[in-house]
């Protein structure tokens, strides 16, 4: 009778041990789908910051080109207005500025002087190295939901995660038409299938 | 019910054992083990107690963690003469390890250090994922392009998240107290210090006693060499684990590739590394010239070999590199156990790059003012176009050009 009593508490202290193990690694991984998340939200802001930066430098010296600049300040300041969207509807705006800065950067080419700026030199390293940023924290991100979502599909993690809510993430992908005539910009190059 | 619940259990503990560095950590335990054990029969054979000679091995142990704990990361910094810098004195570095940053999913940014010295290598340090510091050399960052500069960052910020740096210093403790242990014991045993147990033999036979001195120096012979093994296994197994996820965090594995092809290429060997530090390093920094074996007796596993790997792989995850370490070794070995699926993950095309010429003068401008910027010196454009470089003693508060004269104020 005894036995029995010890079996039942120990096979019932085992669940009650393999469910708080389980449900914390949910919430961790959730967690880490939300941090990751914020990490591509602050570098999509300094993007944003160093557009008028870089417009004011180039204006100088490309003054054929009022349509390309006009461009890119437009899709960014459409890109801040929607900062606070969800993931998809982020991605087509991010996207659209993703491909008139690289059409902006790709004209830049044709202007020697502009090129030997030590000011658009910088500017171009932070640029290229923002989208780069980018692209890391969205792949991170990717990931995250990924691996968050393996967790809340399969068992047994997937019964807790019914049962206590957890919901799939949603992933960030960006499509953009013209990504082919820009391959300075690596936002759309790391694209997973 | 009783099956489903095993079933359960049987899951959950799977996942646990299948990741790496549960692997890992029972190398170490047995490291642990094998440090136990001498310390007894040491004790059983000099003093007539096993549990004492246990309890000498463990505070011997535990001194020299807690050295190591406090003090490794700054020993290996300033034993390596490794300058802290900002993020303005080298942009393209602090750019790139931040990239990995945010690619590994660290939470703080590590601090960067460059190290004078012309020869390419790099390391990471830091028991704490959130107090961690990358050093690479100044060589290297002149040698090496964009992508190939990422994989190695990649590389290093690797070894911090996968906490290698701790795991590695903790394996190099147990180690550096078997040696002293054992080393100790030999010179006890030569100088006579053999009598003691003959006269306290209070139990068993001539035969037990027999036993224990034959295991007693068995042990003392073998117990620092096994645990040199399998440290040296251990820092292997990292590195293939490393090189992994740097390709998995910047999803271009020719970059580190071709880095590690120029590292390899290069006569440079560090001034600055000794055997403690050696296995920090991307690359071991006492290669010899040509060594290509797969040895016992090195830390890194061959570069030749590490480059294959490499390019071998179809994808960007850590199943791409298992399969291409498989193909390549030829073996069924799994390097790098998977817990669960991870889905494909595509490599991503090369960065455009300026003609390799200019790059080098680029990168080799860049260099320079990082170093002279770390030294704390000030640099001065002058409108005719001469820099000038004015060392932290300069008190004055304006500069004469020497080439046009004019004035500048500092």
């Amino acid at each position: 009778m005894t036995i029995l009593l010890w079996v039942i508490i120990g096979i019932v202290a085992i669940l009650i041990i393999a469910f708080i193990a389980i449900y914390n690694g949910l919430v961790r991984l959730r967690n880490q789908v939300k941090n990751a998340w914020a990490q591509i939200d602050v570098q999509l802001k300094r993007r944003h910051d160093l557009i008028p930066n870089l417009v004011e430098t180039v204006k100088g010296y490309m003054k054929h080109e009022r349509g390309t600049l006009e461009a890119v300040t437009k899709a960014r300041n459409l890109a801040q207005q929607l900062a606070s969207a969800g993931p998809g509807e982020r991605a087509k705006v991010e996207g659209e500025l993703s491909s008139a800065l690289g059409r902006l950067l790709a004209v830049a080419e044709q202007y020697p002087d502009l090129k030997a700026s030590q000011n658009f030199l910088a500017l171009q390293e932070e640029l290229s190295s923002t989208e780069n940023k980018i692209s890391f924290s969205r792949q991170f991100y990717n990931d995250s939901v990924m691996q968050y979502n393996n967790q809340t599909q399969m068992f047994p993690s997937n019964v807790i995660a019914g049962m206590a809510g957890f919901k799939p993430g949603e992933f960030f992908e960006v499509t953009v038409a013209a990504e082919k005539e820009v391959p300075k910009v690596s936002f759309t190059s790391q694209e997973k299938s | 019910m009783g099956f489903a619940i095993w079933d359960f259990v049987f899951i959950f503990m799977w996942q646990q054992i299948q990741s790496n560095r549960n692997r890992s950590i029972l190398l170490v335990i047995g490291m642990g083990l094998l440090l136990a054990l001498l310390g007894y029969f040491l004790g059983l054979y000099f003093v007539g107690s096993g549990t004492v000679g246990l309890f000498i091995a463990l505070i011997i142990w535990a001194i020299m963690s807690l050295v190591g704990y406090f003090q490794g990361d700054s020993i290996l910094l300033a034993t390596s003469r490794a300058r802290k810098i900002k993020p303005d004195d080298h942009p393209r570095l602090y750019n790139v390890v931040e990239e990995m940053k945010i690619a590994s999913g660290l939470e703080t940014m590590p601090s960067i250090y460059i190290m004078d010295d012309p020869a390419l290598n790099a390391f990471a340090t830091g028991r704490d994922p959130k107090k961690a510091s990358v050093a690479v050399t100044s060589g290297l960052l002149q040698k090496l392009n964009r992508d190939e500069l990422q994989g190695v960052v990649g590389h290093e910020m690797a070894h911090v998240k996968n906490r290698d740096v701790l795991l590695m210093a903790m394996c190099a403790v147990l180690l550096g107290t078997i040696v002293v242990l054992a080393w100790y014991a030999s010179r006890f045993l030569i100088f006579g210090g053999m009598g003691r147990t003959r006269r306290s033999s209070s139990g068993g036979g001539s035969a037990g006693q027999a036993i224990i001195i034959i295991v007693a120096i068995v042990l003392m012979i073998l117990a620092p060499i096994l645990a040199q093994l399998i440290y040296l296994a251990l820092s292997r197994r990292r590195e293939y684990l490393a090189d992994a996820s740097s390709a998995l965090y910047t999803r271009y594995p020719e970059g580190l590739a071709s880095a590690l092809e120029k590292i390899g290429a290069s006569t440079d060997q560090l001034k600055s590394a000794n055997k403690a530090t050696a296995p920090m390093y991307i690359i071991n920094p006492f290669r010899k010239q040509g060594m290509s074996a797969d040895d016992l007796t090195s830390t890194h596993p061959p570069i030749s070999q590490r480059i294959r790997i490499l390019r071998a792989m179809a994808g960007a995850s850590y199943e791409d590199y298992s399969t291409a370490y498989q193909q390549v070794i030829d073996t069924n070995k799994i390097i790098i156990p998977v817990a669960a699926a991870t889905g494909g993950m595509a490599l991503r095309a090369a960065q455009p790059e300026a003609p390799e010429k200019l790059e080098v003068v680029q990168r080799t401008r860049e260099t320079t003012n990082a170093l002279w910027n770390s030294h704390n010196y000030k640099i001065i454009q002058c409108p005719c176009g001469t820099r000038m470089r004015l060392p932290p003693s300069y008190k004055k508060p304006e500069i004469k050009c020497p080439h046009c004269g004019r004035i500048n104020p500092v």
